[in-house]
């Protein structure tokens, strides 16, 4: 939502972002892969022989902004893999978050643990569909959002975040 | 030749990229700042493109970049991958008279390896190691805005990554909305949002001349043509069609000025 096209924050050009993220001023951000490994680095470059759009600004936003959280709604062994075919980008990120797990990061070993899975799906499934290893010792189910939080996504959320991605806010909210 | 051009949400001069494809312009090196999106798929699709730098390409919402990841994919263009930041840097030392700059981050990206004109070296007061990126200076500098002046100014408002273009590059090329009477550098109002003459050398006048992308407050990005290209362009025969139809014989229907405000 920083880049939207109606009153986004930046007046010195689309660098302004970067600027503000070397000084220190950007708190979290978040990042997806096509494929995402086990040493927590993500590939927007190519895979299995396809072109992806390119790694736009993660090469420097990963390592630079403190909390980085790394998603992927596909949890698969094809989008969570031993090892990437390219580093787009490295670094220490807070979190990995799927379609069927949180996932927190263990900065000293630098290897994953499963916090969580998410309602419906079993610790057994994540393991047989994550392409890398992971470290687990008590594993909880994700708590869901209470109806504050959905109020808040379903409601002004999904609402700003249509007049940028009209397809997504009408694929995921059905709105018009 | 290599032409800096701006990102879809940044003002492409499609008009001027139409007619490229029209002149079957050849061996063009375009670099995105940072990121590129219909123009450069359009440009590549047609043949006119050699190499890219740039940080992405992609079509945003309407999805991949068809016919720039097929000629990856296939090795018909030379794909010199960038990170944001970089590519902004790179012209800021150019704006600046410098050879090179430092940039944080970047570190243990693959993106490293695959540059020649990026190193890797100490800083001389702290010892810490820091990507280190060649000055870029761009042959022509292309985008669209919505006025030039008398003076040959050229108003961009906020969209400050093309006066950062034209001011690193040899040579500026404007298509715009409108060329007003007067001196934009006159009015404390404006003056902000100018690229001084001084660096622009030609401006012409091109109504709707982004579309169909947008220009702010003037009209919006056409997403449903979007849309439509990117479905189009999935194919070669497609791709042939949709220039066929809005390139090489546009029809009156889904001209420029039919498109939505």
């Amino acid at each position: 939502m920083l880049h939207k096209r109606k009153g986004n924050p930046f007046t010195e050009g689309s660098r302004e972002l970067f600027d503000l993220a070397g000084q220190g001023r950007i708190d979290v951000f978040f990042l997806g892969g096509a494929q995402i490994d086990g040493a927590a680095n993500i590939n927007l470059v190519r895979a299995e022989g396809r072109r992806f759009p390119g790694s736009f600004g993660s090469a420097f936003m990963y390592p630079v902004v403190p909390r980085t959280i790394l998603f992927r709604e596909e949890h698969s062994k094809r989008t969570l893999v031993p090892r990437v075919e390219f580093v787009s980008a490295a670094g220490s990120p807070h979190a990995l978050l799927t379609g069927k797990a949180l996932f927190s990061w263990q900065k000293d070993r630098r290897r994953f643990r499963l916090e969580s899975v998410h309602p419906g799906h079993t610790a057994d499934e994540v393991r047989n569909d994550t392409g890398f290893d992971f470290d687990f010792q008590a594993v909880t189910t994700t708590a869901e959002p209470s109806a504050a939080e959905l109020a808040l996504l379903r409601g002004p959320v999904a609402k700003a975040i249509q007049a940028d991605y009209p397809d997504f806010a009408k694929r995921v909210w059905g709105l018009n | 030749m290599l032409v800096g051009m701006p990102p879809d949400y940044s003002m492409p001069a499609m008009e001027v990229v139409r007619e490229l494809i029209r002149r079957k312009a050849r061996n063009l090196r375009l670099l995105g700042v940072p990121v590129l999106g219909l123009c450069a798929d359009m440009l590549i699709g047609a043949g006119c493109v050699a190499e890219v730098e740039s940080s992405a390409v992609s079509l945003g919402e309407a999805g991949l970049a068809p016919r720039f990841s097929e000629a990856v994919e296939k090795n018909t263009i030379r794909m010199n991958d960038a990170t944001c930041p970089a590519i902004h840097t790179a012209l800021q030392a150019t704006e600046k008279g410098v050879p090179f700059m430092p940039l944080g981050g970047v570190l243990g990206s693959d993106l490293v390896k695959g540059r020649k004109d990026w190193k890797v070296g100490p800083d001389p007061f702290s010892g810490r190691q820091f990507l280190l990126v060649k000055a870029i200076q761009p042959d022509v500098a292309l985008f669209h805005a919505r006025w030039a002046d008398e003076a040959g100014n050229v108003w961009v408002g906020r969209r400050k990554e093309l006066a950062t273009i034209a001011h690193a590059s040899k040579h500026t090329f404007v298509t715009v909305e409108e060329i007003r009477e007067g001196d934009m550098l006159a009015d404390e109002l404006l003056a902000p949002g100018v690229i001084s003459a001084t660096y622009i050398t030609g401006v012409a006048r091109a109504e709707r001349g982004a579309w169909p992308l947008g220009i702010a407050d003037v009209y919006g990005i056409d997403d449903a043509h979007l849309a439509l290209y990117a479905k189009a362009a999935k194919t070669r025969e497609g791709f042939e069609q949709y220039l066929e139809e809005f390139v090489w014989s546009p029809r009156k229907s889904f001209s420029p000025a039919s498109s939505p405000a």
